[in-house]
């Protein structure tokens, strides 16, 4: 029989070590994301105050008002909101015929494979590819908000169906067979008990994909171009966000550069409120 | 080899169904005797259940061989045996549940009354509907309340209830469930204790009304108390519906089931070593498998 001791110094030693390592790692990783959070709030909060910055368009003028970014705002919201109306389903929905009826095919594995290849291709890439379609090509040219919306929709597709997928794996195939057991048809085994056991998971992930649109600009330069007044039209070039602090941080007016400072913290303040609007609406739908 | 007869036929039944081992017989034999005839069934629920020559695989893998046997309406049969003999897998051939692994499929015949329930132009939806599952580990559905749970059997099938309130009633009194949950409808199924959520899913079964219930090992996940509430409701629940009761634990056997199957995989594929009445065959086995597995010598 052993003796009972205390731990050992070099254990002790061991565990100190690796404490303070993974720490330092996790602060390290902390720091860029703290210090962009800290420096938009100090640049972008001010332009906040004046409440212009929401009510009025860009002017465009050199001297004088320089206009606030409302324009801006209400693209942004429009061009990914029919973004996220497009992916969104057709991304779910190719998850759950990965998941639920493909499995492990020929068919499902190639589609999976190709879904892996499209998450990889840079985003300035589905905009040339609108704009070599959509906007230089015949009958439809010309730079339109729908046609960012589509390359966005792109954008967003793979991320929406890889993070749906992990999510529709981990719901527990014992729910479907008890479904399955009870003799319904496929479908609303689907419908009724996967898709809503996994909805938590499936709201992440379309957020991480609206995230992620709603800051690209590089689609949205060779698809809509910009503009600066307000149109709510679709089908007209479109302001938005991202467009906005692209043209602004190149200003040489100072007051200029601290308006994409704050169109910076608007987008951020916008997705984040989206976020927890995404998850109270999800949070009803379980019990705790 | 010729293709085997369509069997909606009358003819090939009742040969199918003579050739079939009566309770009684140690081993499959070929000789056709006659079906020995049952007092009628106490309601028109409940029918007869005919496996014949069950071949089950997965992929590659050889799991049941050579099945055949019965399970008379309105009583319970129990299918004992040791760990990984193809218990289970029978059982999930009945309600052709076995389909749903991908790579697994399944040979022979079995029918419920006449019917061939394997037959291609059969839906294996309604073949479901009529034979019910309860599963080892209770699987009520985590999002739903406990109303919805045993609802959800209704819900699922596209069934249009008018008296659903009524239904889930009936079902939860059955289960035996409705005094401890009466006053908690709406609260989530899965904050129940592990009795109460199998009792759930046998409410859950209960409620679309099958005609037979297949249980998979319903109480091994349960303790002592709930097992025996489980094994009551068994007693209960052959009245109306044909039980099939999967349970490696023989005293088990002997409390719940009319008629008992012993299953052996050795080493191979898990075929059928002796069916016949669980007195008879707990007393006085044929087979000196049987003896020994009775008698704790292997298992």
């Amino acid at each position: 029989m052993s003796a009972l001791g205390p731990i050992s110094t070099r254990r002790r030693l061991t565990d100190k070590t690796a404490r303070t390592v993974v720490l330092i790692g996790a602060a390290i990783a902390l720091i860029p994301l703290v210090l962009v959070l800290f420096y938009v709030l100090k640049r972008g909060l001010g332009a906040f105050l004046n409440v212009d910055f929401f009510t009025q368009d860009p002017s465009g003028r050199f001297l004088g008002n320089p206009g606030g970014i409302r324009s801006a705002i209400l693209g942004t919201i429009e061009i990914v909101g029919l973004a996220t109306i497009i992916a969104i389903p057709i991304g779910i929905g190719l998850a759950l015929y990965l998941v639920e009826f493909g499995k492990n095919s020929l068919f499902a594995r190639v589609v999976r494979y190709f879904v892996d290849v499209l998450s990889g291709v840079p985003s300035i890439v589905f905009g040339l590819f609108i704009y070599i379609t959509l906007v230089v090509s015949g009958a439809i040219s010309g730079f339109a908000g729908w046609k960012g919306s589509i390359a966005l929709s792109l954008l967003m597709l793979p991320i929406v169906t890889r993070a749906s997928e992990v999510v529709l794996n981990l719901v527990p195939n014992e729910l479907r067979e008890a479904a399955l057991a009870l003799g319904s048809p496929r479908w609303r085994v689907v419908a009724r008990v996967v898709l809503p056991s996994a909805l938590p998971g499936l709201v992440t992930g379309s957020l991480l994909a609206i995230a992620r649109a709603a800051g690209e600009t590089a689609p949205l330069l060779f698809t809509v171009l910009g503009a600066k007044a307000l149109t709510l039209n679709l089908g007209d070039q479109m302001n938005s966000l991202p467009l906005q602090i692209f043209n602004d941080v190149r200003e040489a007016q100072d007051r200029l550069v601290d308006r994409a400072w704050a169109s910076a913290l608007t987008l951020i303040l916008m997705i984040l409120i989206l976020n927890v609007a995404a998850r109270f609406v999800s949070r009803r739908n379980r019990f705790a | 080899m010729n293709r085997p007869d369509p069997p909606a036929q009358d003819q090939s039944s009742t040969e199918m169904l003579n050739a079939i081992p009566q309770p009684g017989a140690a081993e499959p034999q070929g000789i056709a005797s006659p079906t020995p005839t049952l007092p009628e069934a106490p309601t028109d629920r409940g029918r007869r259940v005919t496996v014949k020559d069950l071949n089950a695989y997965y992929g590659k893998i050889h799991a049941v061989k050579d099945v055949s046997l019965s399970f008379e309406p309105n009583k319970a049969t129990a299918i004992i045996g040791p760990s990984g003999c193809g218990k289970s897998t029978t059982v999930r051939c009945i309600n052709r549940m076995h389909e749903e692994i991908p790579d697994a499929y399944a040979r022979g015949t079995i029918t419920l009354d006449d019917q061939d329930i394997c037959a291609a132009d059969v839906d294996v939806v309604s073949v479901r509907r009529a034979i019910g599952m309860v599963f080892q580990k209770p699987n009520p559905f985590p999002t739903m309340s406990i109303f919805d749970n045993v609802a959800a059997g209704l819900r699922l099938t596209g069934t249009k209830s008018a008296n659903l309130h009524d239904r889930v009633e009936g079902a939860l009194r059955r289960a035996g469930l409705w005094n401890e949950v009466k006053d908690r409808l709406k609260a989530a199924g899965i904050g129940l204790s592990g009795g109460q959520q199998q009792r759930l899913c046998i409410a859950r079964t209960i409620a679309v009304e099958p005609e037979v219930i297949l249980m998979d090992e319903p109480a091994s996940a349960l303790d002592p108390k709930a097992t025996l509430k489980i094994e009551e409701l068994v007693d209960t629940l052959k009245e109306r519906y044909t039980i099939v009761i999967v349970t490696h634990n023989m005293q088990q056997a002997a409390r719940v089931a009319d008629y008992t199957a012993f299953m052996l995989g050795e080493g191979g594929p898990g075929s059928l070593v002796e069916y016949g009445e669980t007195d008879k065959m707990f007393t006085n086995p044929h087979d000196t498998r049987t003896e020994q597995y009775i008698s704790g010598k292997f298992g």
